[in-house]
């Protein structure tokens, strides 16, 4: 083993003043282990310390929120005495060294985090961005990783419902893999990790652990460069048999008073737990890692406090009730093993074939973990766009757009996820602007999306982040369901360069002035940095996952059209094409500043939208995003296999493909009393068109189109890239 | 009719099946551990979807193996009702209690999407609130659905009358004469890969599976 010092520290990712500071705590020389475990508490992945001041700008609070950030995933009231619990986290750098288990352990991680808390997981969804789809590497990371994210999902039975993907070459080398739980539970049987109970004992549920995943916390704390594939053995290997176990056992468990607290093994396993089910007590834990169970022989202390194997709990149980909680383990046919006790020391010690291999002070270890404010230069302001032309005509452009990896359908991919396990799924993927689950036994549905746009954030952070909670917002009210909070997933590069902090910085601003305006408070998240490959960032991605709920589930609407539909857009179209993908796929450019956010106006055009839906006023309903107006439509039109008719509209490229927040376009059986009502509240509203009983649409200016080549163009792009 | 749900590890589609049982019944069907060998008191019992035992060696190999497995043959052999849906056709399969197997989906990819599905028969008592012929839609949600036989037994089930449904729009799966479930002689056994439990709610968009489950509630 090599001797401790600086240079170990460094190779495991301490600097000089961090290990400067172990040193002050420890009082002298810290053991190998406690190196391990100093440097993985310490990491970016663990410790937060580039982005935790910044973090402290998010609201966090409203009267619906029963546990906001600081638990292993939020937790809001949804009415009748439930709770949603819900989280979003990134599996980004597994995910580029080993697509599929990279993907699927992101799964059974962010599954862990939800239903330690008592939740029975009842939606998935993720937030996917790869690289050039060009490039061989970004056709088999795509494979990889939705063969990983539907192997462990559909085995373990929870419907994936939803999610997003995104292309761009600043991705090539860091895809990004979020994958987001949404779980239910009773409010009055929430469970939580502070430890308790002096004499206790703890206990050790779940898959033995081997050597995977050593060091990953830090792995991801990391840029990549040539020599990552040798990086592959930190990645861990799911097994979603375990994990659907795992559920059922915890579940019943937790229907007994055997559970003091209960915290999943996540990154940098044995020791985060252990250290922060400890830590939120103010208690100490002795644990003797010889009756770890094991997979491999003659492993060490360093090891095994390192391994992030997987499908592993941690609990503090009621002594009298742990013969009981062993007996319902043991039935799940998963290992039990107690493996220490909590203390009154404040220590963590380790103990090893008779050694005391580790005893830290577990205070210092959480409280003077560093904490940087790092410095940051502002995102500069992107030039408007000026005039822009292209002599593709209407038709060609919408074609090309809805063709396009961006926006074409992503059938392809959620034909490989179970979105009906469960019996619950109301509104399956590309049905409506957000998934809808019902809660079983109950007239109410939770609304779930995932939402960012990248190239927004890329040029105007602050806009960026402003516009991905917003349009999260809009996704759930387009349904018809109130929105109520959101979990993030902050994708950026390395803090340590002042421009990639200054997007970070902007993007929280954005999200927090957003956030504020539509009562929509972070509840929870997840922070991924050092997303870089030889020097290059990703785009600034700060995913949002959000939900919202619906009293009747049976007002839930969708996006597809009828015959005998009038259609009206609400918001107002100044016809923004800076960023827009009409100016990317059509003209070559990614220019301009993104389309002005207005919170005001969001709200307000939100909340009529939401209104009309709950008063029976609307046949379906669809958000205005990525490609504009056209392409809105002709998703609706497609989704219920109906023409449309929009020969009096705006023919201008601005109006058709313009990418202005804000909007929705309705459908209902007449415009009329929408158009009043619009007119009554204020809100901008203009019909703009009607649904036919051809099988066309019928563009701005006159041009039919048949159903059946805008469905080949845009059902085309995936089955062909992997046929 | 009383029915038993078997659970084995694994399983997760329990939940819906006791949804469209307790709908069409109006009873709750009792949920039976893999290790129990009793069934005494159950007409029917229905073996569902999932992964059991993480379909580890070959789907539905272990589960066949498993404890329960000896009392679901005595009911069988005694005449009694068994619906096995996908992991519990497998599970079927690997028993014994019906022919053939279910192999990986022709193109290698797990597919989730409805399907329509063909009624050949309307005299068994999974079937009788169907017309003979009748088209409907169910959801499908496998890796491994492409029903295979040999040229034989294939013939004799086609004979026999003994394809319970087809894959009437698209065979995605790749299935052997389009079969995507199949009766035993007595048509008392029937494993299928559909969910017909996944769609018997309006608000799941639609009911085409509750004729199914009203009439084994018939029955």
């Amino acid at each position: 083993m090599k001797p401790v010092d600086e240079k170990l520290a460094k190779s495991f990712g301490l600097n000089a003043g961090e290990y400067a500071k172990v040193l002050e705590i420890m009082g002298r020389v810290p053991s190998f282990t406690e190196l391990g475990i100093f440097s993985v508490m310490w990491s970016e992945h663990c410790s937060y310390k580039s982005s935790r001041v910044w973090l402290k700008e998010l609201p966090t609070k409203a009267p619906w929120v029963i546990h906001g950030p600081g638990e292993n995933a939020g937790v809001i009231d949804i009415g009748e005495g439930m709770a949603a619990i819900f989280k979003m986290e990134s599996h980004n750098h597994p995910s580029f060294i080993e697509p599929y288990q990279g993907a699927a352990t992101g799964v059974g991680g962010i599954l862990r985090d939800v239903f330690t808390m008592g939740a029975r997981p009842v939606a998935n969804l993720n937030a996917l961005r790869f690289g050039d789809p060009k490039l061989p590497v970004t056709k088999r990371v795509v494979d990889g990783v939705v063969r990983g994210i539907g192997g462990y999902g559909n085995c373990v039975g929870v419907p994936t419902v939803g999610g997003e993907v995104n292309f761009h070459p600043a991705y090539n080398g860091n895809p990004l893999v979020n994958a987001m739980t949404v779980g239910i539970a009773a409010q009055d049987k929430i469970f939580l990790s502070a430890a308790a109970g002096i004499g206790n004992p703890v206990v050790y549920v779940g898959s033995k652990t081997g050597r995977d995943g050593i060091h990953g916390a830090t792995m991801a704390s990391t840029e990549f460069d040539a020599s990552s594939e040798e990086k592959r053995p930190t990645v861990q290997v799911g097994d979603p048999f375990t994990e659907k176990l795992l559920i059922e056992a915890c579940l019943e468990l937790m229907q007994t008073d055997a559970i003091v607290a209960i915290q999943d093994m996540g990154a940098a396993g044995l020791t985060s737990s252990s250290v922060e089910m400890a830590g939120k007590g103010g208690v100490g834990i002795e644990l003797n890692l010889d009756d770890v169970p094991q997979r491999e022989t003659g492993m060490s202390a360093y090891e095994m406090m390192l391994s992030e194997s997987q499908e592993r709990m941690l609990l503090v149980l009621k002594p009298e009730r742990a013969e009981m909680a062993r007996q319902i383990i043991e039935k799940w046919d998963l290992d039990y093993a107690i493996i220490g006790h909590i203390t009154d020391t404040g220590r963590i010690v380790i103990t090893h074939k008779g050694v005391v291999e580790a005893d830290i002070p577990l205070a210092p270890l959480s409280d003077e973990a560093p904490l940087y404010r790092r410095p940051y230069v502002e995102a500069p302001k992107p030039e408007p766009l000026g005039p822009v032309s292209s002599d593709m005509s209407l038709e060609a452009a919408l074609l090309k757009l809805i063709a396009c990896p961006d926006i074409c359908s992503r059938r392809w991919i959620f034909d490989q996820y179970d979105s009906t396990v469960g019996g619950q799924t109301v509104k399956r993927p590309a049905e409506s602007d957000a998934a809808i689950v019902r809660l079983e036994g109950t007239n109410r549905a939770l609304a779930i999306t995932t939402d960012c746009t990248p190239r927004y954030c890329m040029a105007d952070p602050e806009q960026g982040g402003a516009q991905a909670v917003a349009e999260a917002w809009r996704n759930i009210t387009a349904t018809g369901a109130k929105p109520l909070a959101v979990t993030d997933n902050m994708n950026f590069g390395n803090p340590e360069k002042p421009e990639i902090m200054g997007q970070f910085a902007g993007a929280i601003k954005g999200m927090a002035a957003a956030c504020i305006a539509l009562d929509f408070p972070v509840v929870s998240g997840n922070v991924s940095l050092y997303n870089e490959t030889e020097g290059k960032g990703i785009l600034p991605t700060p995913a949002i996952g959000a939900v919202g709920v619906l009293e009747n589930a049976a007002l839930a609407r969708g996006i597809a059209i009828a015959p005998g539909q009038d259609l009206v857009l609400i918001g107002s179209t100044y016809g923004e094409l800076g960023c827009s993908l009409y100016l990317r796929e059509i003209c070559g450019l990614e220019t301009g500043a993104p389309p002005v956010v207005d919170l005001a106006a969001e709200r307000a055009n939100g909340d009529f939208v939401r209104e009309q839906i709950l008063q029976g006023n609307v046949a379906a309903c669809h958000d205005l995003s990525d490609g504009g107006l056209l392409v809105a439509v002709t998703e609706m039109a497609l989704a219920g296999n109906t023409g449309a008719d929009l020969t009096q509209a705006d023919t201008t490229p601005a109006f058709c493909f313009g990418e202005d927040q804000a909007r929705y376009i309705l459908a209902a059986e007449d415009a009329e009393p929408l158009l009043t009502a619009a007119f009554a509240a204020g809100i901008p509203a203009q019909k703009i068109g009607h649904t036919t009983i051809d099988e066309c649409l019928t563009l701005p200016g006159g041009l039919a189109i048949s159903l059946s080549i805008l469905r080949e163009a845009n059902e085309g792009f995936f089955p062909a890239w992997f046929a | 009719m009383r029915a038993g749900i078997l659970l084995f590890p694994g399983i997760n589609r329990e939940r819906d099946m006791v949804l469209a049982v307790r709908q069409s019944f109006g009873t709750e069907p009792r949920i039976v551990w893999h290790k129990e060998t009793d069934l005494t008191g159950l007409d029917l019992v229905i073996i569902p979807g999932g992964f059991s035992f993480g379909d580890y060696l070959r789907c539905g190999a272990m589960a066949a193996q498993s404890p329960v497995m000896r009392a679901v043959r005595d009911h069988a052999a005694r005449g009694g009702y068994v619906l096995g849906v996908c992991n519990g056709f497998q599970i079927l399969t690997e028993t014994g209690l019906l022919p053939g197997a279910l192999l990986r989906n022709a193109g290698l990819r797990f597919l989730s999407m409805d399907t329509m599905l063909k009624v050949e028969r309307n005299d068994t008592v999974f079937t009788a609130k169907y017309a003979k012929g009748e088209v409907f839609r169910a959801p499908m949600a496998h890796g491994d659905g492409n029903y295979t036989a040999d040229e034989a037994t294939l013939d004799r089930l086609e004979g026999e009358g003994l394809v319970a449904f087809r894959y009437h729009d698209e065979n995605r799966n790749g299935s052997a004469r389009a079969i995507a479930g199949v009766y035993s002689p007595n048509l008392r056994v029937l494993g299928l890969m559909p969910h017909p439990e996944d769609l018997v709610d309006p608000l799941m968009g639609g009911t085409d599976g509750k004729p199914f489950f009203d009439s084994l509630a018939a029955a």
